[in-house]
Protein backbone atom coordinates (compact mmCIF):
# COMPACT_ATOMS: atom_id res chain seq x y z
CA UNK A 1 0.00 0.00 0.00
CA UNK A 2 2.55 2.26 0.82
CA UNK A 3 5.01 1.42 -2.15
CA UNK A 4 1.85 1.62 -4.18
CA UNK A 5 1.09 5.21 -3.07
CA UNK A 6 5.07 6.22 -3.29
CA UNK A 7 5.26 5.29 -6.48
CA UNK A 8 2.08 6.76 -7.84
CA UNK A 9 3.23 10.07 -6.12
CA UNK A 10 6.48 10.43 -8.24
CA UNK A 11 5.19 9.26 -11.50
CA UNK A 12 2.51 11.84 -11.88
CA UNK A 13 5.24 14.06 -10.25
CA UNK A 14 7.85 13.21 -13.23
CA UNK A 15 4.88 13.15 -15.88
CA UNK A 16 4.04 16.58 -14.75
CA UNK A 17 7.22 17.96 -14.81
CA UNK A 18 7.79 16.20 -17.72
CA UNK A 19 5.49 17.69 -19.40
CA UNK A 20 6.38 20.92 -18.38
CA UNK A 21 9.51 20.88 -19.79
CA UNK A 22 8.25 19.37 -22.84
CA UNK A 23 6.62 23.21 -23.46
CA UNK A 24 9.71 24.92 -23.36
CA UNK A 25 10.88 22.47 -25.44
CA UNK A 26 8.42 22.71 -28.51
CA UNK A 27 8.88 26.37 -28.34
CA UNK A 28 12.36 26.19 -28.44
CA UNK A 29 11.95 23.70 -31.56
CA UNK A 30 9.68 25.96 -33.02
CA UNK A 31 11.43 29.07 -32.72
CA UNK A 32 14.66 26.83 -33.68
CA UNK A 33 13.34 25.16 -36.61
CA UNK A 34 12.50 28.73 -37.95
CA UNK A 35 15.43 30.15 -37.37
CA UNK A 36 17.67 27.15 -38.98
CA UNK A 37 15.84 27.29 -42.20
CA UNK A 38 15.51 31.07 -42.60
CA UNK A 39 19.11 32.00 -41.50
CA UNK A 40 20.42 30.77 -44.67
CA UNK A 41 17.97 32.24 -46.95
CA UNK A 42 17.87 35.69 -45.24
CA UNK A 43 19.51 38.51 -47.20
CA UNK A 44 18.83 42.22 -47.79
CA UNK A 45 17.75 41.37 -51.30
CA UNK A 46 15.04 39.52 -49.26
CA UNK A 47 14.40 42.47 -47.15
CA UNK A 48 14.52 45.75 -49.09
CA UNK A 49 13.62 44.73 -52.38
CA UNK A 50 10.37 43.87 -54.28
CA UNK A 51 9.54 40.67 -56.58
CA UNK A 52 10.35 41.68 -60.07
CA UNK A 53 8.96 39.01 -61.85
CA UNK A 54 6.08 37.44 -60.35
CA UNK A 55 6.55 36.32 -56.63
CA UNK A 56 5.74 32.81 -57.48
CA UNK A 57 7.73 32.42 -60.16
CA UNK A 58 11.13 31.98 -58.78
CA UNK A 59 12.14 36.03 -60.30
CA UNK A 60 14.56 38.13 -58.92
CA UNK A 61 13.76 40.24 -55.72
CA UNK A 62 11.64 40.17 -51.97
CA UNK A 63 9.22 40.61 -49.81
CA UNK A 64 9.36 44.01 -49.22
CA UNK A 65 5.88 45.14 -50.58
CA UNK A 66 4.41 42.24 -48.05
CA UNK A 67 6.60 43.53 -45.27
CA UNK A 68 5.20 46.85 -45.64
CA UNK A 69 1.42 45.62 -46.40
CA UNK A 70 1.69 43.93 -43.27
CA UNK A 71 2.56 46.82 -41.17
CA UNK A 72 0.32 48.75 -42.45
CA UNK A 73 -2.79 46.35 -42.26
CA UNK A 74 -1.96 45.90 -38.59
CA UNK A 75 -0.94 49.66 -37.69
CA UNK A 76 -4.62 50.63 -39.60
CA UNK A 77 -6.09 47.96 -37.56
CA UNK A 78 -4.69 48.65 -34.25
CA UNK A 79 -5.09 52.67 -34.88
CA UNK A 80 -9.38 51.47 -35.67
CA UNK A 81 -9.31 49.13 -32.43
CA UNK A 82 -7.55 51.58 -30.17
CA UNK A 83 -10.22 54.18 -31.39
CA UNK A 84 -13.47 52.09 -30.45
CA UNK A 85 -11.70 50.00 -27.81
CA UNK A 86 -10.05 52.06 -25.32
CA UNK A 87 -12.99 54.13 -24.54
CA UNK A 88 -15.33 50.91 -24.47
CA UNK A 89 -13.17 49.52 -21.87
CA UNK A 90 -12.81 53.11 -20.12
CA UNK A 91 -17.02 53.47 -20.42
CA UNK A 92 -17.25 49.55 -18.67
CA UNK A 93 -15.01 50.26 -15.75
CA UNK A 94 -15.57 53.85 -15.33
CA UNK A 95 -19.92 54.20 -16.17
CA UNK A 96 -21.11 50.78 -15.22
CA UNK A 97 -18.73 50.54 -11.93
CA UNK A 98 -21.45 49.90 -9.58
CA UNK A 99 -23.64 47.61 -12.17
CA UNK A 100 -21.68 44.25 -11.49
CA UNK A 101 -24.19 42.08 -13.46
CA UNK A 102 -24.33 44.57 -16.81
CA UNK A 103 -20.40 43.99 -16.39
CA UNK A 104 -20.24 40.88 -15.90
CA UNK A 105 -22.47 40.42 -18.03
CA UNK A 106 -20.29 42.46 -21.37
CA UNK A 107 -17.48 40.72 -20.40
CA UNK A 108 -18.87 37.52 -21.07
CA UNK A 109 -20.20 38.71 -24.42
CA UNK A 110 -16.83 40.09 -25.33
CA UNK A 111 -14.95 36.51 -24.49
CA UNK A 112 -17.41 34.96 -26.52
CA UNK A 113 -16.17 37.26 -29.35
CA UNK A 114 -12.54 36.58 -28.73
CA UNK A 115 -13.34 33.00 -29.87
CA UNK A 116 -14.82 33.86 -33.27
CA UNK A 117 -12.59 32.68 -35.33
CA UNK A 118 -10.86 34.44 -38.21
CA UNK A 119 -11.79 32.58 -41.33
CA UNK A 120 -15.31 34.15 -40.13
CA UNK A 121 -14.71 37.81 -39.77
CA UNK A 122 -12.33 37.03 -43.37
CA UNK A 123 -15.94 35.75 -44.61
CA UNK A 124 -17.85 38.38 -43.50
CA UNK A 125 -15.54 40.93 -44.52
CA UNK A 126 -15.59 39.60 -48.22
CA UNK A 127 -19.76 39.55 -48.12
CA UNK A 128 -19.70 43.49 -46.53
CA UNK A 129 -17.23 43.89 -49.45
CA UNK A 130 -19.51 42.51 -52.29
CA UNK A 131 -22.18 44.55 -50.32
CA UNK A 132 -20.27 47.74 -50.49
CA UNK A 133 -19.25 47.11 -54.30
CA UNK A 134 -15.49 47.61 -52.98
CA UNK A 135 -12.87 45.25 -54.31
CA UNK A 136 -9.99 43.58 -52.38
CA UNK A 137 -7.71 46.54 -50.63
CA UNK A 138 -5.64 47.71 -48.25
CA UNK A 139 -8.90 49.73 -46.76
CA UNK A 140 -10.88 46.38 -46.65
CA UNK A 141 -8.20 44.23 -45.35
CA UNK A 142 -7.44 46.98 -42.54
CA UNK A 143 -11.73 47.05 -41.42
CA UNK A 144 -11.82 43.42 -41.35
CA UNK A 145 -8.91 43.22 -39.07
CA UNK A 146 -9.62 45.64 -36.97
CA UNK A 147 -12.80 44.21 -36.09
CA UNK A 148 -10.97 40.73 -35.43
CA UNK A 149 -8.42 42.60 -32.63
CA UNK A 150 -11.39 45.13 -31.01
CA UNK A 151 -12.25 42.69 -28.65
CA UNK A 152 -8.90 41.63 -27.72
CA UNK A 153 -7.80 45.22 -27.27
CA UNK A 154 -11.21 45.88 -25.15
CA UNK A 155 -10.91 42.74 -23.08
CA UNK A 156 -7.05 43.06 -22.62
CA UNK A 157 -7.07 46.68 -21.41
CA UNK A 158 -10.45 46.22 -19.39
CA UNK A 159 -8.63 43.24 -17.40
CA UNK A 160 -6.34 45.86 -16.07
CA UNK A 161 -8.46 48.35 -15.42
CA UNK A 162 -10.52 45.83 -13.52
CA UNK A 163 -7.54 45.78 -10.90
CA UNK A 164 -7.16 49.34 -10.23
CA UNK A 165 -8.55 50.27 -6.80
CA UNK A 166 -12.20 51.81 -6.48
CA UNK A 167 -11.12 54.44 -4.25
CA UNK A 168 -9.20 56.43 -6.27
CA UNK A 169 -12.00 56.95 -9.13
CA UNK A 170 -13.84 58.23 -6.24
CA UNK A 171 -11.64 60.16 -4.67
CA UNK A 172 -11.15 61.77 -8.53
CA UNK A 173 -15.02 61.94 -8.42
CA UNK A 174 -15.36 63.67 -4.82
CA UNK A 175 -12.57 66.43 -5.71
CA UNK A 176 -15.23 67.25 -8.66
CA UNK A 177 -14.35 65.68 -12.21
CA UNK A 178 -16.65 64.50 -13.83
CA UNK A 179 -16.66 60.50 -14.97
CA UNK A 180 -15.67 61.28 -18.69
CA UNK A 181 -12.74 63.19 -16.84
CA UNK A 182 -11.81 60.58 -14.31
CA UNK A 183 -11.62 58.11 -17.17
CA UNK A 184 -9.39 59.54 -19.53
CA UNK A 185 -7.05 61.38 -17.08
CA UNK A 186 -7.21 58.98 -13.90
CA UNK A 187 -7.37 55.38 -15.26
CA UNK A 188 -6.03 55.98 -18.30
CA UNK A 189 -3.32 56.98 -17.12
CA UNK A 190 -2.93 54.57 -14.05
CA UNK A 191 -4.06 51.60 -16.73
CA UNK A 192 -1.75 53.35 -19.24
CA UNK A 193 0.35 49.66 -19.30
CA UNK A 194 -2.63 47.77 -19.73
CA UNK A 195 -3.30 49.62 -22.62
CA UNK A 196 0.22 49.50 -24.25
CA UNK A 197 0.22 45.72 -23.47
CA UNK A 198 -3.09 45.60 -25.52
CA UNK A 199 -1.92 47.31 -27.72
CA UNK A 200 0.96 45.76 -28.85
CA UNK A 201 -1.35 42.37 -28.28
CA UNK A 202 -3.63 43.38 -31.66
CA UNK A 203 -0.82 44.61 -33.29
CA UNK A 204 1.13 40.88 -32.74
CA UNK A 205 -2.48 39.36 -33.77
CA UNK A 206 -3.06 41.71 -36.49
CA UNK A 207 0.50 41.15 -38.33
CA UNK A 208 0.44 37.27 -38.20
CA UNK A 209 -3.47 36.41 -39.03
CA UNK A 210 -3.36 34.94 -42.47
CA UNK A 211 -7.04 33.99 -42.79
CA UNK A 212 -9.03 37.55 -42.80
CA UNK A 213 -6.65 39.09 -45.21
CA UNK A 214 -7.44 35.80 -47.29
CA UNK A 215 -10.38 37.60 -48.92
CA UNK A 216 -10.01 41.10 -47.78
CA UNK A 217 -6.52 42.33 -48.48
CA UNK A 218 -5.68 40.37 -51.80
CA UNK A 219 -1.99 40.30 -52.91
CA UNK A 220 -0.04 42.58 -55.13
CA UNK A 221 3.48 42.98 -56.14
CA UNK A 222 3.91 46.23 -55.45
CA UNK A 223 3.90 48.26 -52.26
CA UNK A 224 0.57 49.62 -52.02
CA UNK A 225 0.42 53.70 -52.15
CA UNK A 226 -3.89 54.60 -51.60
CA UNK A 227 -6.56 52.88 -49.12
CA UNK A 228 -7.95 50.85 -52.45
CA UNK A 229 -4.82 49.52 -53.62
CA UNK A 230 -4.50 45.74 -52.93
CA UNK A 231 -1.28 45.19 -50.14
CA UNK A 232 0.21 41.79 -49.90
CA UNK A 233 1.07 40.72 -46.00
CA UNK A 234 3.45 38.27 -44.29
CA UNK A 235 1.66 35.68 -43.62
CA UNK A 236 -0.12 35.18 -47.17
CA UNK A 237 3.59 35.74 -48.77
CA UNK A 238 4.91 32.74 -46.41
CA UNK A 239 1.41 30.61 -47.28
CA UNK A 240 1.55 31.38 -51.21
CA UNK A 241 5.15 30.87 -51.87
CA UNK A 242 5.49 27.31 -49.72
CA UNK A 243 3.04 26.20 -52.14
CA UNK A 244 5.44 27.18 -54.93
CA UNK A 245 7.20 23.96 -56.83
CA UNK A 246 10.12 26.17 -57.50
CA UNK A 247 12.88 25.28 -54.35
CA UNK A 248 14.23 29.29 -54.58
CA UNK A 249 10.99 30.44 -53.86
CA UNK A 250 10.19 28.02 -50.95
CA UNK A 251 13.67 29.47 -49.44
CA UNK A 252 11.75 33.10 -49.94
CA UNK A 253 9.16 31.52 -47.85
CA UNK A 254 11.28 30.36 -44.78
CA UNK A 255 12.93 34.02 -45.04
CA UNK A 256 9.74 35.29 -44.47
CA UNK A 257 8.73 32.95 -41.91
CA UNK A 258 11.90 33.88 -40.42
CA UNK A 259 10.82 37.94 -40.67
CA UNK A 260 7.42 37.51 -39.23
CA UNK A 261 8.51 35.15 -36.22
CA UNK A 262 11.13 37.71 -35.43
CA UNK A 263 8.37 40.56 -35.51
CA UNK A 264 6.48 38.49 -33.39
CA UNK A 265 9.20 38.01 -30.50
CA UNK A 266 9.92 41.87 -30.83
CA UNK A 267 6.34 42.54 -29.89
CA UNK A 268 5.92 40.14 -27.31
CA UNK A 269 9.02 40.82 -25.40
CA UNK A 270 8.83 44.65 -25.79
CA UNK A 271 4.73 44.09 -24.53
CA UNK A 272 6.68 42.48 -21.48
CA UNK A 273 9.23 45.29 -21.05
CA UNK A 274 6.83 48.42 -21.27
CA UNK A 275 4.12 46.47 -19.17
CA UNK A 276 7.34 46.66 -16.14
CA UNK A 277 8.17 50.24 -17.02
CA UNK A 278 4.55 51.73 -17.05
CA UNK A 279 3.67 50.10 -13.53
CA UNK A 280 6.19 51.61 -11.55
CA UNK A 281 4.95 55.09 -11.50
CA UNK A 282 1.31 53.97 -10.85
CA UNK A 283 -0.33 55.30 -7.60
CA UNK A 284 -0.76 52.20 -5.04
CA UNK B 1 -19.34 74.43 -15.21
CA UNK B 2 -17.27 76.10 -17.72
CA UNK B 3 -19.22 75.41 -21.37
CA UNK B 4 -16.21 74.03 -23.42
CA UNK B 5 -15.65 71.57 -20.29
CA UNK B 6 -19.22 70.30 -20.66
CA UNK B 7 -18.70 70.02 -24.05
CA UNK B 8 -15.86 68.03 -24.28
CA UNK B 9 -17.51 65.66 -21.82
CA UNK B 10 -20.64 65.06 -23.39
CA UNK B 11 -18.94 64.29 -26.61
CA UNK B 12 -16.23 62.04 -24.85
CA UNK B 13 -18.99 60.04 -22.89
CA UNK B 14 -21.23 59.47 -26.02
CA UNK B 15 -18.66 58.23 -27.86
CA UNK B 16 -17.67 56.20 -25.25
CA UNK B 17 -21.15 54.32 -25.11
CA UNK B 18 -21.16 54.69 -28.82
CA UNK B 19 -18.13 52.46 -29.11
CA UNK B 20 -19.77 49.94 -26.72
CA UNK B 21 -22.55 49.49 -28.57
CA UNK B 22 -20.36 49.03 -31.87
CA UNK B 23 -19.00 46.38 -29.92
CA UNK B 24 -22.03 44.53 -29.54
CA UNK B 25 -23.81 45.29 -32.95
CA UNK B 26 -20.85 43.39 -33.97
CA UNK B 27 -21.81 39.90 -33.32
CA UNK B 28 -25.19 40.82 -34.86
CA UNK B 29 -24.32 41.94 -37.50
CA UNK B 30 -21.55 39.35 -38.75
CA UNK B 31 -24.35 36.93 -38.23
CA UNK B 32 -26.70 38.40 -40.44
CA UNK B 33 -24.54 39.65 -42.94
CA UNK B 34 -23.38 35.64 -43.52
CA UNK B 35 -26.92 34.38 -43.51
CA UNK B 36 -28.55 36.59 -46.04
CA UNK B 37 -25.81 36.01 -48.12
CA UNK B 38 -26.21 32.09 -47.27
CA UNK B 39 -30.12 32.49 -48.58
CA UNK B 40 -30.19 31.59 -51.41
CA UNK B 41 -28.83 27.88 -51.02
CA UNK B 42 -31.34 27.76 -48.36
CA UNK B 43 -34.03 28.33 -50.74
CA UNK B 44 -32.62 26.12 -52.93
CA UNK B 45 -31.86 22.77 -50.78
CA UNK B 46 -33.01 21.80 -47.13
CA UNK B 47 -31.10 22.23 -43.64
CA UNK B 48 -30.73 18.58 -43.13
CA UNK B 49 -29.46 18.02 -46.88
CA UNK B 50 -27.02 20.66 -46.61
CA UNK B 51 -25.22 19.41 -43.34
CA UNK B 52 -25.58 15.82 -43.71
CA UNK B 53 -25.12 15.08 -47.37
CA UNK B 54 -22.04 13.86 -48.02
CA UNK B 55 -22.54 14.38 -51.86
CA UNK B 56 -20.30 17.82 -52.85
CA UNK B 57 -20.72 19.13 -56.98
CA UNK B 58 -20.82 22.33 -57.04
CA UNK B 59 -20.75 22.34 -61.11
CA UNK B 60 -24.09 20.29 -60.21
CA UNK B 61 -25.08 22.61 -58.09
CA UNK B 62 -25.11 20.02 -55.22
CA UNK B 63 -23.95 21.13 -52.01
CA UNK B 64 -23.06 18.30 -49.36
CA UNK B 65 -21.14 19.78 -46.09
CA UNK B 66 -20.95 16.56 -44.32
CA UNK B 67 -17.54 15.33 -44.90
CA UNK B 68 -15.89 19.15 -44.21
CA UNK B 69 -17.60 19.12 -41.01
CA UNK B 70 -16.63 15.45 -40.17
CA UNK B 71 -12.79 16.34 -41.14
CA UNK B 72 -12.99 19.01 -38.99
CA UNK B 73 -14.58 17.53 -36.21
CA UNK B 74 -11.52 14.23 -36.53
CA UNK B 75 -8.91 16.97 -36.93
CA UNK B 76 -10.55 18.47 -33.60
CA UNK B 77 -10.80 15.54 -31.65
CA UNK B 78 -7.01 14.63 -32.46
CA UNK B 79 -5.95 17.74 -31.78
CA UNK B 80 -8.28 17.58 -28.64
CA UNK B 81 -6.62 14.21 -27.39
CA UNK B 82 -3.01 15.13 -28.09
CA UNK B 83 -3.01 18.33 -26.17
CA UNK B 84 -5.16 16.85 -23.19
CA UNK B 85 -2.25 15.82 -20.91
CA UNK B 86 0.11 18.80 -21.41
CA UNK B 87 -2.10 21.08 -21.05
CA UNK B 88 -3.62 19.16 -17.53
CA UNK B 89 0.20 17.72 -16.04
CA UNK B 90 1.24 21.33 -17.05
CA UNK B 91 -1.16 23.33 -15.64
CA UNK B 92 -0.93 20.95 -12.16
CA UNK B 93 2.72 20.73 -11.69
CA UNK B 94 3.07 25.11 -12.70
CA UNK B 95 0.47 25.81 -10.34
CA UNK B 96 1.23 23.13 -7.58
CA UNK B 97 4.87 21.36 -7.15
CA UNK B 98 7.21 23.83 -9.46
CA UNK B 99 9.14 26.64 -7.79
CA UNK B 100 8.70 30.29 -8.42
CA UNK B 101 11.42 31.03 -11.13
CA UNK B 102 9.86 28.66 -13.33
CA UNK B 103 6.83 29.99 -13.22
CA UNK B 104 8.16 33.35 -14.36
CA UNK B 105 10.21 31.63 -17.14
CA UNK B 106 6.41 29.94 -18.37
CA UNK B 107 4.98 32.83 -18.45
CA UNK B 108 6.90 34.24 -21.34
CA UNK B 109 6.71 30.79 -23.32
CA UNK B 110 3.31 30.49 -22.90
CA UNK B 111 2.52 34.38 -24.34
CA UNK B 112 4.87 33.65 -27.55
CA UNK B 113 3.29 30.05 -27.74
CA UNK B 114 -0.65 31.87 -28.13
CA UNK B 115 1.61 34.94 -30.16
CA UNK B 116 2.94 33.44 -32.82
CA UNK B 117 0.64 33.24 -35.64
CA UNK B 118 -0.75 30.07 -37.13
CA UNK B 119 1.24 30.38 -40.31
CA UNK B 120 4.09 29.77 -38.34
CA UNK B 121 3.21 26.71 -36.91
CA UNK B 122 2.06 25.63 -40.62
CA UNK B 123 5.85 26.43 -41.65
CA UNK B 124 7.02 23.96 -39.00
CA UNK B 125 4.36 21.40 -39.28
CA UNK B 126 5.44 21.24 -43.39
CA UNK B 127 9.13 20.83 -42.20
CA UNK B 128 8.66 18.57 -39.24
CA UNK B 129 5.37 16.74 -38.47
CA UNK B 130 4.86 16.08 -41.97
CA UNK B 131 8.21 14.41 -43.27
CA UNK B 132 8.01 12.82 -40.13
CA UNK B 133 4.87 10.85 -40.54
CA UNK B 134 5.36 10.23 -43.97
CA UNK B 135 8.60 9.19 -43.68
CA UNK B 136 8.82 7.00 -40.42
CA UNK B 137 5.50 6.93 -38.67
CA UNK B 138 3.60 5.41 -41.81
CA UNK B 139 6.34 2.98 -42.66
CA UNK B 140 7.05 1.88 -39.06
CA UNK B 141 3.25 1.64 -39.03
CA UNK B 142 3.94 -0.51 -41.95
CA UNK B 143 1.47 1.87 -44.10
CA UNK B 144 2.14 4.47 -46.49
CA UNK B 145 1.46 8.14 -46.06
CA UNK B 146 2.01 11.49 -47.87
CA UNK B 147 2.19 13.13 -44.68
CA UNK B 148 -0.34 15.76 -45.64
CA UNK B 149 -3.05 13.94 -42.72
CA UNK B 150 -5.32 13.92 -39.78
CA UNK B 151 -2.81 13.37 -37.77
CA UNK B 152 -0.32 16.13 -38.85
CA UNK B 153 -3.04 18.69 -38.64
CA UNK B 154 -4.21 17.80 -35.16
CA UNK B 155 -0.39 17.66 -33.50
CA UNK B 156 -0.12 21.23 -35.25
CA UNK B 157 -3.55 22.19 -33.90
CA UNK B 158 -3.03 20.58 -30.72
CA UNK B 159 0.26 22.63 -30.07
CA UNK B 160 -1.35 25.65 -30.79
CA UNK B 161 -3.95 24.88 -28.76
CA UNK B 162 -2.05 24.02 -25.61
CA UNK B 163 -1.04 27.51 -24.73
CA UNK B 164 -4.80 28.83 -24.79
CA UNK B 165 -6.18 26.02 -22.57
CA UNK B 166 -3.09 26.02 -20.17
CA UNK B 167 -3.49 29.58 -19.33
CA UNK B 168 -7.08 29.11 -18.58
CA UNK B 169 -6.09 25.86 -16.25
CA UNK B 170 -3.41 28.16 -14.78
CA UNK B 171 -5.80 30.80 -13.73
CA UNK B 172 -8.82 28.04 -12.23
CA UNK B 173 -6.17 26.15 -10.49
CA UNK B 174 -4.56 29.37 -8.66
CA UNK B 175 -8.22 30.00 -7.18
CA UNK B 176 -7.72 26.68 -5.32
CA UNK B 177 -8.16 28.05 -1.56
CA UNK B 178 -5.02 27.26 -0.18
CA UNK B 179 -6.01 25.94 2.69
CA UNK B 180 -8.18 23.48 1.51
CA UNK B 181 -5.39 21.88 0.52
CA UNK B 182 -3.55 22.26 3.38
CA UNK B 183 -6.11 20.38 5.29
CA UNK B 184 -5.92 17.37 2.95
CA UNK B 185 -2.26 17.28 3.61
CA UNK B 186 -2.35 17.41 7.22
CA UNK B 187 -4.76 14.47 6.75
CA UNK B 188 -2.04 12.42 5.67
CA UNK B 189 -2.52 12.50 1.54
CA UNK B 190 0.45 12.65 -0.39
CA UNK B 191 0.38 15.81 -2.61
CA UNK B 192 -0.58 14.21 -5.55
CA UNK B 193 -4.04 12.57 -3.89
CA UNK B 194 -4.45 16.32 -2.46
CA UNK B 195 -3.73 17.86 -6.21
CA UNK B 196 -6.06 14.74 -7.69
CA UNK B 197 -8.94 15.10 -4.85
CA UNK B 198 -9.00 18.70 -4.13
CA UNK B 199 -7.37 20.18 -7.24
CA UNK B 200 -9.05 18.13 -10.24
CA UNK B 201 -12.51 17.07 -8.59
CA UNK B 202 -13.40 20.70 -7.21
CA UNK B 203 -13.21 22.06 -10.76
CA UNK B 204 -14.72 20.05 -12.98
CA UNK B 205 -16.81 22.52 -14.29
CA UNK B 206 -13.56 24.75 -15.18
CA UNK B 207 -11.42 21.57 -16.72
CA UNK B 208 -14.45 21.28 -18.52
CA UNK B 209 -14.33 24.85 -20.20
CA UNK B 210 -10.94 25.17 -20.86
CA UNK B 211 -11.10 21.94 -23.21
CA UNK B 212 -14.11 23.27 -24.46
CA UNK B 213 -12.81 26.46 -25.51
CA UNK B 214 -9.57 24.72 -26.49
CA UNK B 215 -11.26 22.73 -29.06
CA UNK B 216 -13.78 25.69 -30.17
CA UNK B 217 -10.54 27.34 -31.19
CA UNK B 218 -9.08 23.98 -33.01
CA UNK B 219 -12.48 23.92 -34.92
CA UNK B 220 -11.97 27.49 -36.27
CA UNK B 221 -8.43 27.15 -36.93
CA UNK B 222 -7.93 27.99 -40.25
CA UNK B 223 -4.40 28.15 -42.05
CA UNK B 224 -2.28 25.91 -40.18
CA UNK B 225 -4.39 23.28 -40.68
CA UNK B 226 -4.78 23.84 -44.52
CA UNK B 227 -1.15 23.46 -44.78
CA UNK B 228 -0.51 20.00 -43.10
CA UNK B 229 -3.46 18.42 -43.43
CA UNK B 230 -3.75 17.59 -47.25
CA UNK B 231 -7.28 19.08 -48.43
CA UNK B 232 -8.86 15.66 -49.61
CA UNK B 233 -12.05 14.40 -48.95
CA UNK B 234 -11.18 10.80 -47.74
CA UNK B 235 -13.77 9.73 -45.42
CA UNK B 236 -11.88 7.39 -44.14
CA UNK B 237 -10.95 6.72 -40.41
CA UNK B 238 -7.64 5.88 -40.91
CA UNK B 239 -5.47 9.39 -39.51
CA UNK B 240 -3.27 8.86 -41.68
CA UNK B 241 -5.20 9.61 -44.90
CA UNK B 242 -5.85 13.38 -45.51
CA UNK B 243 -9.08 14.93 -44.48
CA UNK B 244 -10.60 18.35 -45.79
CA UNK B 245 -11.89 20.30 -42.67
CA UNK B 246 -14.11 23.16 -43.44
CA UNK B 247 -12.22 26.39 -42.56
CA UNK B 248 -9.89 24.96 -45.21
CA UNK B 249 -12.77 24.99 -47.66
CA UNK B 250 -13.69 28.27 -47.24
CA UNK B 251 -10.15 29.52 -47.62
CA UNK B 252 -8.99 27.40 -50.49
CA UNK B 253 -11.65 28.17 -53.28
CA UNK B 254 -13.12 31.72 -52.53
CA UNK B 255 -10.89 32.44 -56.38
CA UNK B 256 -13.78 30.63 -57.99
CA UNK B 257 -16.73 31.30 -55.69
CA UNK B 258 -17.77 33.95 -57.94
CA UNK B 259 -17.65 32.03 -61.20
CA UNK B 260 -20.10 29.20 -60.52
CA UNK B 261 -23.70 29.79 -59.39
CA UNK B 262 -24.70 29.23 -55.45
CA UNK B 263 -21.14 28.74 -54.98
CA UNK B 264 -20.11 31.87 -53.04
CA UNK B 265 -23.66 31.31 -51.01
CA UNK B 266 -22.40 27.81 -50.33
CA UNK B 267 -18.94 29.00 -49.01
CA UNK B 268 -20.90 31.70 -46.23
CA UNK B 269 -23.46 29.04 -45.28
CA UNK B 270 -19.96 27.21 -44.55
CA UNK B 271 -18.73 30.30 -42.53
CA UNK B 272 -22.15 30.91 -40.64
CA UNK B 273 -22.18 27.05 -39.70
CA UNK B 274 -18.74 27.71 -38.18
CA UNK B 275 -19.76 30.69 -36.49
CA UNK B 276 -22.80 29.67 -34.74
CA UNK B 277 -21.09 26.40 -33.77
CA UNK B 278 -18.29 28.03 -32.01
CA UNK B 279 -20.66 30.73 -30.70
CA UNK B 280 -22.59 28.02 -29.01
CA UNK B 281 -19.45 26.20 -27.86
CA UNK B 282 -18.02 29.61 -26.29
CA UNK B 283 -21.34 30.84 -25.09
CA UNK B 284 -21.61 27.37 -22.56
CA UNK B 285 -18.43 26.82 -21.71
CA UNK B 286 -17.63 31.21 -20.89
CA UNK B 287 -20.68 30.65 -18.57
CA UNK B 288 -19.04 27.57 -17.01
CA UNK B 289 -15.70 29.59 -16.25
CA UNK B 290 -17.71 32.89 -15.31
CA UNK B 291 -19.65 30.89 -12.74
CA UNK B 292 -16.13 28.82 -11.35
CA UNK B 293 -14.79 32.33 -11.02
CA UNK B 294 -17.90 33.84 -9.18
CA UNK B 295 -16.94 31.06 -6.34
Amino acid sequence: MKYRKRFEELFFKIISALMTYALIAVLVFIIGVIFYKGISALSWDILLKTPKGGYYYGGEGGVLNAIIGSLYIASGATFIAMIIGMPAALYLNVYLMRYKRTQNTIRFLLDTLWGIPSIVYGAFGFAMMLFLGMNASLLAGIITVSLLVLPIMVRTFDEILSTIPKGLMEASLALGSTRCETAYKIMLKQGFQGFITAVLLCFGRAIGDAASVLFTAGYSDQIPVNLDEPAATLPLAIFFQLSSPIPEVRERAFASALILTTIILVISLSARLFSMRFSQTNIR
Amino acid sequence: MELRRRIVDSFNGKWMLISLIILFILPLVIGTGLYLKSIPLLEHHSLRQLVFSTNWAPSRSSFGFWSFISGSLYVTLISFLLSLPFCLFAAIYLTQFSSRFLLRIMHPVIDILSGLPSVIYGVWGILIVVPFIGDYLAPALGTTSTGYSVLAGGSVLAVMCIPYSLNMLIEIFRTVPCGLREASLSLGATSWEAVKHVVIRGNYPGIIAAFGLGIAKAFGETIAVMMVVGNVVSNSFNPLDPAYPLPALIANNYGEMLSIPLYDSALMFAALVLFIIIVIINLIFRFLIHKTRKK
